[in-house]
């Protein structure tokens, strides 16, 4: 909870700390504006240095015409215009001002001068943003843009720059564009084994151009050199290849994996194999979608509190299809126990049901659940870019694998749970009331379900079929990793999700489903009572 | 050797057949366009399309019902059977497709050049109906030796068949698979020389599939009376019991499951040219669970039962679906919510059950009633 308290206050935190930096911004350009002459230079220097985004609007604005002088008599004030209202530039104030008022006004527009002068800027201005990444990116763009005339205002910055990540990508672009223009063979040289010295990727087709070169040349150091650097580069890339297959594996397996928790529970514990367990994840998906809503209506779109509608929304979305699967399991599931066939067909009446209610309900397309604004972006290891959400999902995989640990072990109602699992008849007889178990454990893996679903709205669609999707895969995962181990359960989802990531580059999403496919069924062969198998000497089980 | 259990049965399935294949088609031939006795061609299609799927459900009853496999592939074989006759009815349009090419249209839209090799076979009508049997009988056999190999059964069968079904769907969705992608095969034109679209055609082949019907009936009731028939009920009663007694369980359920993969191939061969289409929609895993709410609702383990459910639920289903286009799948669903939890014997028990309950108890002298009412799986 304390971690929650910090982000909200850090969340509620960032429009003030823009404010802060934006004002004196604002002030040079309102200066800029009525300067003269004799004093532009000064502040363009000043602008030049502040990074802020701003500039960059604002100077668009007053080149296409939509920044006003006002006089008021004792004084001038410079207005921007933005979507037809009018704010006064230093403050960021708005102004109501009246028609006659508006008809006073003065357009006023750079000097062809200063608009050179300007472009310059707004074209640098994001090297000394305050944001890392930002600055990375206009490096990048600049220095390949093979304009020549980038790259004195890039060293510039390399000499200042502290931020080492910024001042790699300065020095791989200036290499770049000294191999393009290279005329010697020597620098060619030197620059090749720098480049491949720091793995660049963006230098890989020059130095191939190089390699031809050298080739035809039979400059043999050249192409020892070129070779290498290739070679070091190309391992790299693998590397970086292979981390995103693996993160995206695991992100796969951590969706499989609490979607087909859920599933292990309800089926290894009552032999219910709950085909409607895709509508339960839908659910979760739907209240995603409810709760921005009405969080949306609440404080409106623009609030810090409406960013918490994500985190609101995941213990409500549990709640929801955990009270709603209760109802089913007392309706009519609880007379199905131990006649599995006959549980499946009736939980997909169930689905078919759920699915055409969300039809009616929701309508037949995707629903749009927003991402919060502390899930968007990635962080970046090595190349390889993961997205928070992706993040998010295995933490969270993680989380209720612990939760869930945590509630079969160390909690009665756990202990109950697995004393049904092993043998149900001699639970009853010890007094465990079975059926209380069995309804709460249901609950359980319908809320498990929803929470998957809830999550799932972040990386994937929130429609009445999104359960189906993943339905096939989770019975799979449960059926290798054993029906009603966790541990089982946890180990296939991932390899999987792995697997099934690693097979899709070359394979295509399709083939490779189908590989999976067929490589459990081998496996199947192998082990057929999947990775961790009940020991039993009953002999149906 | 005798295959009706009782005269009933037999007069009964006199009678069937004295009407499905005499009166319907002569109603269709003979009586004049107009009159209200006439059956439209359009009609005896519809019935055709029935009947097809009354012989689906039979063959998923000869496993289910009789073996106790829930196999959720049948909606496969049955597509597979109709892709494989489909195939040959691509190639007879011939040159009157929308490219005026020898090739079928969607080889031409994808850019081939020539027909795929494994296409050319299918220009001979014998080896399409061939193919038709040894096609889904042959994936049956290949996917049904690993299965009961390994001894997966029960719900772990019902679970790899739908994943099997849901991974043969993905492939007959890919355009580089050569069977037509998403929109599949249509547009057929000939069947045999005869055009397809005319009445008598259509007449022949309502014949048709109401004689593989009745071939399908009689096999399994004569099936059912052989030792080997007696082995499978056993299988489905007690699966461990029968092997240890010295049966190799695996071989009569790799059988049986081949030849219900055949069954099904066969009635999707007559589905295709009543329907006029098939893709891979027919594939889903949700079209196995229909057969499935077919045979539960007419009488799982009944001869007649799969027959009585399939009509009733697709004649329900064009009804409903007209009437109540948004809430169908909620009925869909509600039926086979109800059929499970009330209905185990389904339709053709029903008044048993209902007469059971007028007299509280159920009589001891009806062994085969009650072995439908309690599933072996237990």
């Amino acid at each position: 909870m304390r971690r929650l308290h910090i982000l909200c206050v850090w969340i509620f935190l960032i429009p003030f700390t823009l404010l802060a930096e934006s004002r004196p911004t604002r002030e040079i350009l309102e200066d800029l504006v009525l300067a003269n002459s004799s004093q532009t230079q000064g502040l363009l220097d000043d602008l030049s240095q502040t990074g802020d985004a701003f500039v960059k609007e604002f100077v668009d604005s007053w080149r296409i015409g939509e920044v006003y002088l006002w006089e008021t008599g004792e004084e001038t004030l410079v207005l921007h215009k933005v979507s037809e209202a009018y704010h006064r530039v230093s403050t960021n104030e708005l102004l109501d001002l009246d028609a006659d008022e508006i008809a006073g006004l003065s357009k006023a527009r750079p000097s062809r001068k200063l608009r050179k002068a300007l472009k310059k800027i707004t074209d640098t201005i994001d090297l000394v943003s305050p944001v890392e990444s930002v600055r990375i990116d206009a490096v990048r763009k600049l220095g390949l843009s093979g304009n020549a005339a980038y790259l004195p205002v890039l060293e510039q910055r390399f000499e200042v720059e502290d931020s080492k990540k910024v001042s790699r990508a300065i020095e791989e672009v200036l290499l770049v564009h000294r191999l393009k223009n290279s005329e010697d063979s020597g620098e060619s040289l030197e620059t090749v084994k720098r480049l491949g010295e720091i793995r660049s990727f963006l230098a890989k087709e020059s130095i191939e151009n190089v390699l031809q070169m050298a080739l035809a040349d039979d400059n043999e150091e050249l192409v020892l050199a070129c070779k290498l650097s290739l070679r070091s580069i190309n391992n790299r890339q693998t590397l970086v290849n292979q981390l995103g297959n693996l993160f995206r594996g695991l992100s796969l397996g951590s969706v499989l994996l609490m979607v087909s928790f859920g599933l292990a529970i309800t089926f290894g514990l009552m032999g219910i194999i709950n085909m409607a367990h895709g509508e339960f994840i839908a659910i979760g998906g739907y209240t995603c979608y409810i709760v921005q809503n009405l969080f949306a209506s609440w404080f409106g779109v623009q609030s810090a509190a409406y960013q918490w509608f994500f985190i609101v929304s995941l213990p409500v979305s549990f709640l929801v299809a955990g009270v709603i699967g209760l109802g089913f399991e007392k309706a009519f599931i609880r007379f199905l126990y131990r006649r599995p066939l006959e549980s499946l067909l009736a939980t997909w009446g169930l689905s078919m049901v759920l699915q055409q209610v969300y039809r009616l309900v929701f309508g037949a397309a995707n629903v749009q659940v927003y991402t919060p604004d502390f899930l968007m972006g990635s962080f970046e290891i090595g190349g390889a870019s993961l997205s928070y959400t992706r993040l998010f999902v295995i933490g969270f995989a993680l989380l209720i694998v612990v939760a869930t640990w945590l509630l079969l072990t160390k909690t009665k109602l756990g202990l109950y749970i697995r004393a049904v699992m092993q043998n149900r008849q001699m639970a009853a007889s010890l007094g465990i009331p079975v059926s209380r178990v069995n309804s709460m454990t249901f609950a359980f893996g319908c809320g498990l379900a929803s929470l998957a679903g809830a999550v799932l709205s972040q990386i994937g669609n929130v429609g009445p079929s999104m359960g189906q999707a993943y339905i096939v895969d989770s019975f799979m995962v449960v059926v290798a990793g054993s029906v009603g181990n966790l541990l089982g359960a946890g180990i296939s989802a991932m390899g999987i999700g792995v697997v099934d990531q690693f097979l899709q580059p070359t394979l295509g999403p399709v083939m490779g489903k189908i590989t999976v496919f067929a490589v459990i069924i081998l496996f199947l062969q192998w082990k057929p009572g999947g990775l961790f198998p009940t020991k039993s000497r009953s002999l149906e089980d | 050797m005798k295959v009706f259990d009782t005269r009933f049965e037999l007069a009964g399935f006199l009678a069937a057949a004295a009407v499905l294949l005499l009166l319907i088609p002569g109603l269709n031939a003979f009586v004049p366009e107009g009159s209200a006795m006439h059956v439209s061609g359009f009609q005896l299609s519809l019935w055709g399309k029935y009947v097809t799927y009354a012989v689906l459900a039979m063959s998923l009853n000869l496993l289910w019902g009789y073996t106790g496999l829930l196999c959720l592939c049948q909606s496969m074989f049955f597509a597979l059977g109709g892709y494989a006759f489909g195939m040959y009815l691509m190639l007879m349009i011939g040159e009157r497709g929308a490219y005026k090419s020898p090739l079928p249209d969607f080889m031409v839209f994808l850019g081939y050049q020539e027909l795929p090799i494994h296409w050319v076979p299918f220009y001979n009508f014998w080896f399409a109906t061939g193919a038709v049997l040894w096609v889904p009988g042959l994936a049956a056999f290949i996917f049904g030796f690993l299965a009961f190999r390994s001894r997966i059964k029960g719900v772990y069968f019902s679970i790899l068949t739908q994943a099997l079904t849901y991974a043969a769907c993905l492939l007959f969705f890919r355009n580089d698979f050569t069977f037509g992608g998403n929109n599949g095969f249509t547009d057929f034109k000939e069947i045999l020389g005869a055009d397809i679209n005319a009445v008598s055609t259509q007449r022949w082949l309502f014949v048709g599939s109401v004689l593989l019907m009745g071939a399908t009936y009689i096999l399994i009731s004569w099936m059912l009376k052989t030792k080997f028939g007696k082995v499978q009920q056993a299988i489905r009663d007690s699966e461990n019991r029968v092997r240890f007694s010295g049966y190799s369980t695996t071989h009569y359920k790799l059988l049986i499951f081949v030849l219900s993969a055949m069954i099904a191939g066969a009635a999707g061969a007559f589905y295709v040219p009543q329907v006029g289409i098939i893709n891979p929609g027919e594939m889903t895993a949700a079209k196995s669970l229909d057969v499935v709410v077919w045979v539960a609702l007419g009488g799982r383990g009944t001869k007649f039962g799969p027959i009585i459910g399939a009509v009733a639920v697709n004649l329900l289903k064009s009804y409903a679906t007209r009437l109540y286009p948004d809430s169908w799948l909620i009925i869909l669903g509600l039926i086979f919510i109800l059929v499970v939890l009330f209905m185990p014997n389904g339709l053709v028990g029903l008044p048993e059950q209902i007469r059971g309950l007028f007299r509280k108890f159920r009589p001891a002298s009806q062994p085969s009633l009650k072995e439908t009412v309690e599933p072996s799986e237990a």
